[in-house]
């Protein structure tokens, strides 16, 4: 199969970017989205010219490292990850379009690799259980019912791959913070810590410079992992919740 | 120049830290015996943690939480992104909620057996005992493990072992594994007792006066390479499988800090064991740049065929009955399919050497799920496998319920590593080895659904226990940054890269990288023998002469470079090849993943040689290409007896 | 010692703010505000618009309800008592409404400064609407309390005949076409707005959502055809 490419190339975060077209040829219909990059980048490097850097590293659409706009669409048409999407699924001769996330609290780095690490400072501020190692009871000592777990287990699939932020057309990062809430708060280990962690997470979410959500549900449409958008409910109702109750459980 | 193979035998290696005296209180002892530092003092204390996954993000948790000061490293760019993401199956621990008969003594037993004696029993033992809390502590912290209607944790059998003892989460145990260590280093560093480097990849390990001082590490964005100086380094790095270019490893797994710790002293013990899993989805051309596993439960109700006559390229389909060789079944008439994954693995391979492969390059054989769909029905079927149906779906695009899948084996997990004592501290003093990167546990094959216990044992418990007793009897003193060994490592590090980036030859990183890993798979992959390892062994040293002139690595390094992080990895694969190469070639026993093709049985089973080879063989770098000198670690078996494994 | 279990957030306040002042803070809070103050509107429209139903029984019937507004709560509330509180809620709805929506928007506009080179259209319609619909409803208002309470731009109305003022207002082509706009505009505004209030709040679940969607449906369709209804009588004579 054969492509015309149109790439975002950025030297540096400073440095100011261009949609680069390319011609690739000689791509194979099982290669996946990432191994036609590959292609594309030995020929590049070959020619002389700098290849194209982007994120990656299981391919199994687990670590969530991978992650590029294809056409608009966050990890491509299909849903899954960019790395698990094939190429059988573009028309031969397709122009196609290749763009790294876009949001403020994820500046690009270089070419189609952003800086995520506004998400680590999320899960930083709350989305844990404080429980430090050797303190833990008896693991069978609190059942927790298998729907609980279900839900807990459903949620807590996010692979942080930041494509609900790069499809939000405000940026937000609510479907991420509301997967790892969901997922804590569902479980009785994380009911001590369930007010402070929701008003925690949400503050720190917003110091990071991503948007509002209003509700328009791409993020769930684009999530590689079927985090339902109602997870975003819940967050709110946890988060109002703990407002209205949880103000002085804080310090 | 000298001949590779002609390495020298130094003096044995001991492990003087495992106590004596029965067997399950050598833990308890080992701990009480160990100095610990005065918590106020522990904020004195620098520890340097290389790798989030499962060990490290565990010991960078712990650490921290018990007060010292981590430093801490990945080269993604955020510590979740580990490859411990990627495991499916599972977790054992001898929690034996089943009441199936488990314990510690029998999880103990399974593994050293497993492991086809050549692990450490007291090690094992520990990991045993520690297997418990780890589900305790895991469970705490939030992991969503799969649970029964009355609410209790649910378990499944893995392994080919008879008592039900694998902690699950679905089909991402690993994930959710990860995700919980995550968190809890998370919140330290949160708290500001870890110091968090992502995008950062430690180039070298920089040892003063004898013992391990810090580490010299490049940030990949800025491409700025910076000494970190701590009281204790620990690697966390991960395993070596992606000296065969395709593996089940994630992409960016690397040697690097491992190997560069073996070229400043720290013994590499059994790089040849390396392990295979069977059910891979096979590559489906040139351009493939990894394999992605399938769980191996789908031999459960598969059947395993490939056709009877040679370049068969009939679909599937069309192969009557009768023309088609259910070759485990044949050969293995009481296991049939379900042999363990090295016999299942080198069965596949023997029929595919024979012409009779299927699918793209005849590198693949079916796994016919037609019979269990008459069987059982569609939907039981699906109900069964329907996840991994689906991804073979997507990966493929071939629907298994109407065509027989293909699958081939795969490199997946790597048993040797540094060599470590009972407290996991290398051969420099210092120097501490966790999870994958070290050798210690498993001997000369893993079990499914051990790595993650031992990552996590390693990480949350043994480390955090050991290190104390180092960092106690070394008191806390500083390193300058000008100091003549940190400048040194960091001239050499900055020397190699700058060398990579002068040869600007006419082949790409990778392609060197496909090609070794070809010559290794073929040669040094699931079956060994004397020729074939001296070809690669002679192949190797060509192969780096040809890479340093003819690499070309575009940019420069000042800069986020992907194919420089590449070459420098390549750098150290080119040498790490070589050991395993040697260390197969030295071993002329079949064990575990090891199988040389001159040591079976005659109905073609692995035979091992203890009366020659019941040691770990831990070994000392010399030079590039210079033959490295053995060390022999004895083993002593005293309450597991070797015994021979027979699958017929 | 020096155990390190605790995290300490900066951004706390030692002494928590008022509620409100919490809520204010966040954007999650700020929608809540949003939502509550655009659910009260909505339930003034409401009951509005069964108000505005009476002009097809006549002038009588009309007047007399409009006067009865005005002593609503009689004789404990003085004469337009309600109606002012009624005017006071409103209007702090409005304001905090608009306000919370005008600085959720610069934030949510600053958080994704670079559009795709190909965009994809596929949210729907009245999601998209919500901002520039927002903003034609707030001119609307002004309009209309400039039309119809005080008559500043009705030049043919007299106080105390709200039939015949708004008989007068809509038999300007133009006004009715501006109104009628106005309310598909508010249709479209309760498409989304009414089950997304109801995500904001946390009311929704997976159970319940096709439930908010259809009555959010139903309420846009409600409140549009009932309001349109007024002018589109004026026009075509039925009211005169
Ligand atoms: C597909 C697959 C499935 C598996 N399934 C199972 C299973 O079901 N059960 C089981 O028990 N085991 C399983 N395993 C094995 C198990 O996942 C691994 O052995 C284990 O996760 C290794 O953990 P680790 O912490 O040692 O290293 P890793 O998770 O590999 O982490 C390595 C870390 O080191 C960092 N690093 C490496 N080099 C450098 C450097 N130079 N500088 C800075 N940082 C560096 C990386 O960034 C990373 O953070 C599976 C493995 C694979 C491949
Ligand atoms: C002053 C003029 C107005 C402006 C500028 C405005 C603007 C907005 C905006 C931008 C939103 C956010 C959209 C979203 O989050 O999806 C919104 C939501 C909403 N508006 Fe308005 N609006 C106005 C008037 C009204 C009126 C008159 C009503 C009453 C019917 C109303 C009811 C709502 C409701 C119920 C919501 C949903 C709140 C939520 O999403 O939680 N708005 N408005
Ligand atoms: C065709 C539709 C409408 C008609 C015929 C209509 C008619 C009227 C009339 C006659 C009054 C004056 C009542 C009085 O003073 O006694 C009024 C007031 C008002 N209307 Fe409407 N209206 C319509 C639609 C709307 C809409 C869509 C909104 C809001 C989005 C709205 C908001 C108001 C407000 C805020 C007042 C002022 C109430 C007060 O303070 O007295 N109206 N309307
Ligand atoms: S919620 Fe979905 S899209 Fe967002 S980071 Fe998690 S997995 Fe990715
Ligand atoms: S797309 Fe954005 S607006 Fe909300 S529903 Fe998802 S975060
Ligand atoms: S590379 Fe890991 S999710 Fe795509």
């Amino acid at each position: 199969m054969k492509f015309t490419l149109r790439v975002w190339r950025q030297r540096d975060a400073a440095a100011a970017g261009a949609m680069t077209t390319y011609e690739v040829d000689g791509v194979s219909a099982d290669m996946s989205f990432l191994e036609m990059l590959d292609h594309l980048n030995e020929r590049l490097i070959l020619s002389g010219d700098t290849p194209v850097a982007f994120d990656h590293d299981c391919r199994e659409g687990i670590c969530g490292a991978c992650g590029v706009v294809i056409n608009g669409q966050a990890h491509g048409p299909e849903r899954t990850t960019a790395c698990q999407l094939h190429m059988r699924h573009f028309r031969d001769g397709d122009t196609i379009d290749v763009e790294p996330w876009r949001a403020e609290a994820f500046p690009v780095v270089r070419d189609l690799v952003v800086d995520r690490s506004a998400f680590d400072r999320v899960i930083a501020s709350g989305g844990y259980v404080s429980v430090p190692t050797g303190s833990a009871p008896e693991a069978h000592a609190t059942p927790v019912p298998k729907a609980a777990a279900d839900l807990a287990f459903d949620h807590a699939a996010c692979i942080g791959c930041g494509a609900c932020v790069a499809a939000c057309p405000n940026g937000s990062a609510m479907l991420f913070t509301a997967a790892k809430v969901v997922h804590l708060n569902a479980l009785p280990q994380g009911a001590p810590e369930r007010e402070s962690r929701v008003l925690d997470m949400v503050d720190t979410m917003d110091a990071q410079g991503f948007g509002g959500c209003t509700n328009t549900g791409e993020c769930a449409t684009a999530c590689p992992k079927g985090i339902p958008l109602s997870a975003i409910g819940t967050l709110n109702r946890e988060y109002l919740r703990a407002t209205v109750k949880g103000r002085g459980n804080r310090d | 120049m000298t001949d590779y193979t002609a390495y020298g035998v130094g003096d044995p290696v001991a492990d003087t830290k495992a106590p004596d005296g029965p067997i399950a209180e050598r833990w308890d002892r080992r701990r009480f015996e160990a100095k610990l530092v005065n918590p106020a003092n522990r904020r004195k204390h620098t520890v340097i943690v290389v790798g989030t996954g499962l060990a490290g993000g565990a010991a960078g948790a712990t650490l921290a939480e018990q007060g010292y000061r981590v430093v801490q490293f990945c080269y993604q760019d955020s510590p979740r992104r580990a490859h411990s993401i990627a495991a499916q199956g599972g977790i054992n621990a001898a929690k034996n909620y089943r009441n199936d008969g488990d314990s510690v003594h029998r999880l103990f037993y399974d593994t050293v057996k497993g492991g086809d004696f050549r692990a450490r029993e007291s090690n094992v033992h520990r990991l045993a005992q520690i297997s418990l809390q780890i589900i305790d502590q895991c469970v705490a912290q939030g992991v969503p493990f799969a649970r029964e209607y009355g609410g209790l944790l649910d378990t499944r059998s893995f392994g080919g072992v008879q008592v039900s003892r694998t902690f699950y989460a679905r089909g991402q145990t690993g994930q959710q594994l990860l995700l919980g260590a995550y968190q809890a280093l998370s919140r330290q560093i949160d708290a500001g007792t870890v110091e968090m480097h992502p995008r950062t990849e430690m180039l070298d390990l920089v040892v003063v006066d004898g013992r391990a001082r810090g580490v010299v590490a490049r940030d990949l964005v800025t491409g700025r390479v910076d000494t970190y100086f701590a009281d204790a380094v620990v690697l966390a790095s991960g395993g070596y499988g992606n000296v065969f270019y395709l593996s089940t490893n994630a992409k960016n797994s690397n040697a690097t800090a491992v190997w560069r710790a073996h070229r400043r002293g720290a013994l590499f013990a059994n790089p040849c064991f390396t392990q295979i899993h069977p059910t891979c989805i096979p590559r489906s051309g040139d351009h493939q740049s990894k394999l992605t596993l399938m769980s191996e439960s789908l031999r459960n109700d598969g059947r395993i065929w490939v056709p009877v006559a040679k370049g068969d390229t009939r679909p599937p389909n069309e192969i009557p009955e009768d023309e088609r060789d259910y070759y485990l079944e044949r050969m293995y008439p009481s296991f049939g399919n379900l042999v363990p994954r090295d016999i299942a693995s080198r069965a596949a391979k023997n029929v595919c050497d024979e012409g009779r492969g299927v699918g793209p390059g005849g590198q693949g054989v079916y796994l016919d799920f037609a019979d269990a769909i008459r069987r059982m029905g569609r939907a039981a079927v699906d109900a069964k496998y329907g996840n991994l149906f689906e991804m073979y779906e997507r990966i493929t695009a071939e629907d298994p319920y109407q065509v027989p899948m293909r699958i081939y084996p795969a490199i997946h997990y790597t048993m040797g590593g540094l060599w470590v004592d009972y407290d996991l501290q290398t051969t420099v003093p210092g120097l501490f080895a966790i999870g994958e990167a070290n050798f210690s546990d498993h001997g000369a094959n893993r079990l499914g659904a051990s790595a993650l216990m031992q990552g996590l044992a390693d990480g949350y418990f043994v480390l955090p226990a050991t290190i104390n007793d180092y960092l106690a009897r070394h008191p806390h003193d500083e390193v300058l940054a000008d100091h003549p060994a940190a400048v040194a490592v960091v001239a050499e590090v900055t020397a190699r890269l700058d060398r990579l980036l002068a040869v600007d030859g006419d082949r790409t990183p990778d392609s060197f990288h496909r090609e070794l890993g070809e010559l290794l798979w073929d040669e040094c992959g699931m079956a060994r023998n004397e020729a074939g390892l001296r070809k690669a062994l002679g192949r190797i040293p060509e192969l780096r002469e040809e890479f340093w002139r003819r690499v070309k690595v575009p940019g420069t390094g000042a800069e986020l470079n992907q194919s420089l992080e590449k070459a420098n990895r390549i750098v150290d694969y080119l040498e790490l090849a070589e050991l395993t190469c040697l260390d197969a070639l030295h071993r002329t026993e079949s064990c575990g993943g090891h199988f040389r093709e001159e040591s079976q049985t005659p109905d073609g089973e692995a035979a091992r040689r203890d009366e020659l080879f019941s040691y770990t063989a831990a070994w000392e770098f010399t030079g590039t290409g210079r033959p490295p000198v053995l060390h022999k670690e004895d083993l002593v078996f005293e309450h597991v007896h070797p015994t021979q494994r027979s699958y017929t | 010692m020096a155990l390190a279990t605790r995290t300490q957030h900066a951004q706390h306040p030692q002494h928590p703010p008022s509620l409100l002042g919490s809520l204010w803070r966040s954007t999650v809070g700020k929608k809540a505000v949003m939502a509550v103050t655009g659910l009260i509107m909505l339930a003034y429209l409401v009951a509005h618009m069964i108000g505005n139903l009476k002009i097809f029984f006549g002038p009588g019937e009309f007047d007399h309800y409009a006067h009865w507004l005005r002593t609503i709560g009689g004789p404990v509330l003085h004469y337009e008592w309600f109606l002012w509180i009624l005017r006071v809620v409103l209007v702090a709805a409005v304001v905090l409404h608009g306000v919370a929506a005008y600085q959720l928007s610069r934030r949510d506009l600053a958080a994704r400064p670079v559009k795709y080179a190909r965009p994809r259209a596929r949210t729907s319609y009245a999601t998209r609407t919500m901002r520039w619909g927002g903003v034609i409803l707030g001119l609307f208002v002004v309009w209309h309390i400039l039309d119809l309470t005080t008559l500043t731009v009705n030049p043919n109305a007299q106080h105390g005949h709200p039939y015949a003022n708004v008989v007068a207002s809509f038999d300007r082509w133009y006004v009715a076409a501006f109104y009628i706009a106005a309310m598909l505009a508010l249709g479209l505004h309760i498409r989304h707005g009414f089950w997304s209030a109801a995500q904001t709040l946390g009311a929704n679940s997976p159970r319940r959502d096709r439930a908010f969607k259809a009555a959010a449906n139903a309420l846009a369709a409600l409140l549009t055809v009932g309001f349109v209804s007024v002018p589109v009588a004026v026009l075509t004579g039925i009211v005169s």
